[in-house]
This record gives structure tokens, sequence and C-alpha cells, in this order.
């Protein structure tokens, strides 16, 4: 079993558990217990910052894009873009779409849970100011642009799942080499390694910190693989990232009043 | 009423405006000049979202070759970029070309959700002066403006006062000024906004879930010069404050090894 902090609906804050985030077993009291049979809440607090365009597939998939005036040149900084507070959602949670959006990416994230204040952190030293990584699901509609910040896109409710625990830093030995696995109801629908990182977690906990401060609690995600397959309503999404945990949760379609 | 969100003897308080002085809290009057100034926004359980609406006055559209969209581009900053009345921003060594934006920030007060323009002022506790500084030199076609030109630390100085909104008879039509080391650099009339502010809640309440304690920052006219390190840049807004900075270089804040 490996060391983990997560919060159920029942606690006002987060503690420390044991969880096998192979088998997603968890000890409760004593007991083993299936994490879906848990009520978990979002197991972070701070701000969500997503990273767009880090893995080598994304980037590639630009194509000309990006050697045409389109968008100039590559990326120089990381480019972030943040998931606010009304986006997140437990493990477990419903997430609904709105009747206006047919089909919504799927985006398996490395969340990077950030353990103490990290400003202008080196390199070598950015796994010290990690807490853990969690599942995210960074969900958003397909935008082909990055012209403008697409936060009708990317910010309804409920469209950035996180859970269903942090697992301790100690407990992954590799950041850099972790399998991600997304499944549309059971089927394998995407699967890629957080080796295909353009900057894998401690290069981009530095080039982060370098212009802004981030702060115990937030989380940073390591971006989200190319080609990330489209769920609709009624379909139940589960991300496996090795060695983290399986975040899953199911999508429904809005009623309207 | 004006309230204020103060350090004084080592500790936070609340405040409001006594003619020209602060009465805390406890009842004390202690001088404006006496206190840290932090921005005047109640603490919020979650990360609060910042939004900040981009060219949003016809004559600053046009200052940056800017078509004005039929939909408002909007970009999310982070709560690290806050800091209160009379402190310090710092402009990299680096930057060649870094200008203030002063900005009308309205404060939501109730939990908005699919809010008409008609009900969007209910839903507002108030209103307060930001300056929403940009390092263009970091700016990048991808998300533009990417948090590496608007999320920085400190870049976003937030007060002094936050005016309730039933004191403000009406938002739009406000006057705005900058001035840098006593000369006037800007001057603007929130009458001008292209998308205003009923139709900016109305349009993001439509997606999203704002909460209280969100911020939207709604644009800045034209009048955008450089600022250096010494300038004392003074952003203005007719009723709601003058809320004034000071440029730093990278000397002037801590080393970091």
């Amino acid at each position: 079993m490996a060391i983990a902090w997560a919060r159920t609906r029942a606690m006002s804050q987060p503690d420390r558990f044991e969880v096998d985030p192979a088998t997603g077993t968890v000890r409760i009291d004593g007991c083993e217990a299936d994490s879906s049979s848990v009520e978990w809440d979002i197991p972070t607090r701070g701000t969500v910052f997503g990273t767009l365009l880090n893995y080598r597939g994304a980037l590639a998939a630009l194509g000309n894009a990006v050697d045409a005036a389109l968008y100039e040149a590559l990326p120089r900084a990381p480019v972030l873009y943040i998931k606010p507070a009304n986006t997140w959602a437990a493990f477990g949670a419903e997430i609904t779409l709105p009747a206006a959006v047919a089909a919504v990416e799927i985006g398996a994230a490395l969340g990077i849970v950030i353990g103490a204040t990290a400003h202008r952190v080196a390199e070598r030293e950015a796994l010290d100011c990690v807490a853990g990584y969690t599942v995210v699901n960074d969900i958003c509609e397909p935008h082909a642009s990055f012209h403008r910040p697409a936060i009708r896109q990317r910010c309804r409710d409920g469209f950035c799942p996180i859970g269903p625990w942090v697992i301790a830093q100690h407990e992954v030995a590799t950041p850099e080499a972790l399998k991600l696995r997304v499944l549309v109801n059971g089927k394998l629908a995407s699967e890629n390694t957080t080796a295909n990182l353009i900057r894998p977690v401690a290069r981009l906990i530095a080039d982060v910190t370098e212009f802004m401060t981030l702060a115990a609690g937030d989380v940073l995600l390591a971006g989200v693989p190319e080609n990330a397959p489209r769920a609709r309503a009624g379909d139940r999404v589960r991300i496996e990232i090795e060695g983290v945990g399986a975040l899953e949760n199911a999508l429904i379609a809005e009623r309207r009043s | 009423m004006k309230r204020a969100r103060v350090l004084w003897q080592g500790a936070v308080h609340d405040a409001i405006d006594a003619s020209g002085r602060l009465r805390l809290d406890t009842g004390e009057l202690v001088g404006e000049a006496d206190v840290a100034w932090l921005p005047p926004l109640a603490p919020t359980e979650r990360p609060r979202t910042i939004f900040a609406v981009g060219p949003n006055y016809a004559d600053q559209a046009k200052e940056l070759a800017f078509k004005a969209p039929d939909e408002p581009l909007i970009s999310l900053k982070a709560e690290n970029t806050l800091i209160g009345h009379r402190e310090q921003t710092q402009r990299p060594m680096d930057a060649t070309y870094m200008h203030y934006e002063c900005e009308l920030a309205v404060v939501i007060g109730r939990t908005a959700r699919r809010v008409t323009r008609a009900d969007a002022y209910g839903y507002i506790a108030g209103y307060t002066v930001a300056n929403d500084y940009a390092i263009r030199d970091y700016l990048e076609n991808y998300y533009p403006p990417n948090l590496r030109v608007k999320s920085r630390d400190g870049c976003t100085p937030i007060g002094p006062w936050l005016v309730d909104a039933a004191d403000v008879k009406n938002p739009m039509n406000l006057r705005l000024s900058t001035t840098v080391n006593g000369s006037v650099t800007q001057r603007g009339s929130t009458a001008d906004m292209v998308f205003d502010i009923a139709f900016l809640i109305a349009y993001l309440s439509a997606f999203m879930t704002l909460s209280p304690g969100d911020v939207i920052l709604t644009g800045t006219p034209e009048g955008l010069v450089g600022v250096h390190p010494g300038d004392e840049v003074v952003t203005e807004i007719g009723s709601i404050g003058r809320l004034v900075n000071t440029i730093v270089g990278d000397e002037a804040l801590s080393e970091v090894a």
C-alpha cells in the first residue's frame, strides 16, 4: 500500500490514507474497500493550472500551423491556463454537458500537487516542492485554434474532475515515465506516457516558477496528450495514471427546466 | 461604504473610510499612510476566479490594432498576481515594454448562474480599481494574453477601496485616468466599454457559475505607455478610488539563489 492524501465527503479536510493505485483499493477504518465505493471529495484546494501543448505529439499535431503566420513560433515558455474552482468535480461526480455541447475531449492530465511555495525553483530541486500527484480530467469542448483564451470551452461547471487522492511524492519514483490510459465505457480509447512530455515534471515546475510563484496546494497539470478521446452524455470515462490512481466520472445530459 | 483590508500593527483588519482616515474593525482610527494596504477582497474558501477582459474600449482596440470582437476576449489570472494599494510591482530586467492598464474591477457578491443582463447588477458586491499590468515582451500567440504576460506575481495592484455597489449610481459612466510621475497619460470613461458590465456578467454566467469574491477586470481605454523602475503609477476611477503603485527593477526584490 502507498501513502496518499484524500478527503471523503464526511471529512472537513484531507487526511492520510493507505491506497493501492494499481487495484484502486483503499484502507478505511482497518478494512479494505474499492475506491469506487467511497464518496470522495476533491482532494486539492489551490489554483489548478493547465499546461497547453506539453506533449510532443500534441505540438506535432499543430503541424504547419506553427510555421505559418498563425502562431509565428513554437511556444517559448510554458503556456498555462486556469481551471477555476467552478470546474472542479470529485471522483464519481456526474459531469453535465449542456445541450449545445455534443461531445467533449477527455484530457488525461497528471496533476502535480505543490507542497511548498515554489518561486524560481531550479530543476534539480523542483521535486522537493511537490507534495504528490493526482489524476485530473481536463475536460474541454473541442477547439482547433489557440488564438484566443478558451474559457468558454474549458471552464464550464464540472469540467475538471480531480482525484480520488493525492499520492505522496515519494511513492512515485519516476514521474517522467508514467503510463496514462483513457477508457470510455470500459474500452481503451487512448494511451500515452509522461515520457512524451516536452517539459517533464521538474523542468515544467522550474520554467513556470521562473515567472509565477506556485503556492502549497496549487495543482499544475503536466499537459494533455494528443488525440484526446471524445465522449458524450451517457458515457462513463475513466483515466488511469500508473502509480497514481484512477479517476472515474459519468457524463450526463443537461436537464433544462 | 468604502471598505478596505489593511495590515496594522502586525494584524489584518477590515476597515472603512472615515473622511480621509481609516476606521478599523476594532473602532480605532488610523492614518491611511500608517497601514499596509491589502487587496480589498474578503478571503474566499476556494481560489477566487479573476477574469480579465481584453480590448474592451473601442479606442484601445484600435490602438492595439485589434478589431473589437463580437464576443469578449476574456482570460483568467491567478491570485498570486494581486497586491494592495501603495505596493511595488516588479519590471523584469529583460523586459522592453511593460505597460499599466487602469481598469474598473467588478466584485461579485452572490452566486450567479444564467443571470440576465437585466438582473446582472443585483449580483455585484462592489467596485474597485485595478491596474492590470502587462509585459508585452512575453506575449505569445497561444491563449493570449498568456499567463507569463499578465499573471505574474504582484502584477495586479487592486484597491484601495471596495465601494459598495449601492453607492455607485452609474458604474457605466465613470472617468478613468492614469498618471505616471504626475503626468496624465491615460484618460477614458467606462461609458465607452464595448461589452458593458451587465453583458459581461450575463455572458460569463451563461456557461459558468460565478461565486462571491470573483472579480471581473473590465478592460482599459487607450493611452498605454511603458513604465520603468522608479515610476509612480496612479490609476484612478471617479468615485471608486485612487490606486498608487511603484515600479521596481529586479534588484529591488529579494535575491533568489
